[in-house]
């Protein structure tokens, strides 16, 4: 367990780095260089610890227990539903709902509210630059309901055209659901304008927040939108568990999602009166495990501030963005002004896989590909790219080393 | 193609020709040399029915039959993938389809291709292998019924 991690105004790396078990491991016979962050980040030792103690010390199925196990679970997975609240500022926990992740969040937004609200010739706005769990939902239930799905073009840089997006909007726009930073191109969008133009036509706003809340501050009561998503493992955290926060008013007017145990407050076979807010969207035992050991992950981010986080971030990503721009042929897909810490490029005459496979083969560690994010690749008319992400724990040196591999990849595969 | 050679004998030369490339640095490069040396396959042939699903590249894969033995051409747009496969040209190509039925292909393990590529690049290799001998059981098939 870490007591305090004692940093200065700059981030010391090397400290943060031990708190990290997997990256003292080899790979090919080097030490690892995770740049795959925007997938899923590493796991600090703060979380791996919080989940061996709650199975080894207090493992019990939550809330209706009468025993201390039971009293011990419940309160350490509903502490962690006060942290999402505070991470987010969302003003109650009541708007803090647990998922399995991102994807599920705006699944469910789109089966029960979608459901429930939208009709034939509505329209639902995404934008051009959705990872495809935030357009396939929306297909599914357009074509079920005859509503029509819309698309906020963006332009070379990887930046959503604004102006387009103003044309979009009308009366029958139901929903806008767009998402906070791109993946694939690491683009921050101006989600503030997004909303407030929404707002003005009376639309509601759900905003994809999986790659954002791990990087930027979120405070959903000044963004004011209406859905937000994310999950917990690209914050530190476990796989399989993410938060939906909704405005209490539309969460509470919505039908549930799935039925079971946990949502309910009575039943008999004639009919089931749902549970309050946020445990009516919440069936069945959720993964108290993860949600507990979550916690953690946010602590211990807490404890070092984003902040500083985030200016090491962007030292590495400039950094980096310096460097690759200074290999011939090679492309950067993604310029927009306000990026997160992540970069994604092409280069002549080469496949992205080629260069994924040599650069694994160094112990670099990229993701290569469509990114599930298809449409982005079809705009700039490429099969994918190389993505390289960065976190907390990644060092200039490991970017030197990820640029020497390039270098000798090129020089292969040309 | 080998001629003459059986698909055992040209296992065992690749087996051979791998045994003296000590590092993956040099086994790649050599992977890299076989994939831009397997001729470029003509653009009529990469056509959505040549195509073998993989999940980044692509694959095509044509054959034909000449006098009872099976012949093979492949192409990729990545060069590490064309390499592989062209292997698996040279190991198949020119038999009978019984022969490339019956083919264990023990080559790939031994250079350590499975226990190195990625579960996914290794599924588009096993994908491929299934795809050679999909074909020959076709034409296994059409030989009996003529």
């Amino acid at each position: 367990m870490i007591k305090s991690l004692t940093i200065p105004d700059t981030l010391d790396v090397e400290a943060i780095r031990r708190q990290f078990p997997v990256l003292n491991r080899e790979v090919k016979g080097r030490r690892l260089v995770y740049f795959d962050n925007a997938a899923t980040s590493q796991k600090p030792q703060a979380m791996i610890d919080s989940l061996v103690d709650y199975y080894s010390n207090y493992n019990a199925n939550i809330h209706r227990g009468i025993h201390t196990l039971a009293e011990e679970a419940t309160a350490a997975f509903e502490a962690t539903r006060d942290a999402c609240k505070d991470l987010i500022n969302a003003s109650s926990r009541e708007e803090v709902i647990f998922t399995r992740g991102t994807t599920d969040g705006i699944n469910l937004v789109a089966y029960t509210w979608g459901r429930k609200n939208l009709g034939k010739g509505d329209e639902v706005i995404i934008t051009a630059m959705e990872h495809h769990s935030n357009i396939v939902p929306w297909q599914i239930i357009c074509e079920e309901k005859g509503a029509v799905l819309k698309v906020i073009p963006i332009d070379d840089n990887g930046e959503l055209l604004m102006d387009e997006y103003r044309k979009l909007l009308n009366p029958k726009t139901k929903i806008v659901s767009a998402v906070h930073v791109s993946n694939a191109l690491g683009t921050v969008n101006p989600v503030r304008d997004i909303i407030d133009l929404a707002h003005q036509a009376g639309a509601l706003v759900l905003i994809d927040g999986a790659q954002s809340t791990v990087h930027l501050d979120i405070d959903v009561q000044a963004l004011d939108c209406d859905f937000f998503a994310f999950s917990a493992h690209k914050l530190y955290g476990p796989t399989g568990i993410g938060v939906l926060y909704g405005k209490k008013a539309i969460l509470e007017a919505m039908p549930p999602f799935q039925g079971g145990g946990e949502m309910i407050k009575e039943v008999t076979f004639e009919k089931t009166i749902y549970n309050d807010l946020p445990y009516k969207f919440e069936a069945g035992t959720p993964n108290i495990a993860d949600t507990i050991a979550f916690g953690a992950s946010l602590k211990f981010t807490a404890d070092i501030g984003k902040e500083k986080i985030r200016r090491h971030e962007q030292e590495i990503l400039l950094y980096a963005t310096e460097l690759l721009k200074q290999i011939p042929g090679l492309r950067i897909i993604g310029t927009a002004n306000e990026k997160i810490s992540l970069v994604s490029f092409v280069i002549d005459g080469i496949h992205p896989q080629d260069i994924g496979i040599l650069l694994d083969n160094r112990g670099v560690a990229v993701r290569t590909g469509h990114h599930c994010v298809e449409p982005v690749m079809v705009r700039f008319c490429i099969p994918g790219t190389v993505r390289a992400s960065f976190a907390m724990y990644n060092t200039k040196e490991e970017v030197d080393e990820m640029i020497t591999g390039l270098h000798k990849a090129i020089k292969l595969l040309k | 193609m080998e001629e003459n050679k059986t698909i055992q004998q040209i296992e065992e030369e690749i087996v051979e020709e791998f045994s003296f490339l000590d590092t993956w640095d040099e086994k790649y490069e050599y992977i890299i040399d076989l994939g831009k040396r397997l001729p470029d396959l003509d653009e009529k042939y990469k056509v959505e029915e040549n195509t073998v699903k993989g999940c980044q590249s692509t694959v095509w894969l044509v054959a034909s039959n000449e006098n009872g033995l099976v012949h093979f051409k492949a192409d990729s747009n990545t060069v590490i993938t064309k390499g592989l496969i062209s292997m698996l040209v040279r190991v198949l190509s020119g038999h009978t389809p019984d022969e490339i039925i019956d083919a264990k292909l023990e080559f790939i393990d031994k250079i350590g291709m499975t226990t190195h590529l990625a579960q996914t690049r290794s599924n588009g290799l096993r994908a491929m292998v299934r795809n050679m001998k999909t074909y020959a059981i076709g034409y296994k098939a059409m030989q009996k019924t003529v």
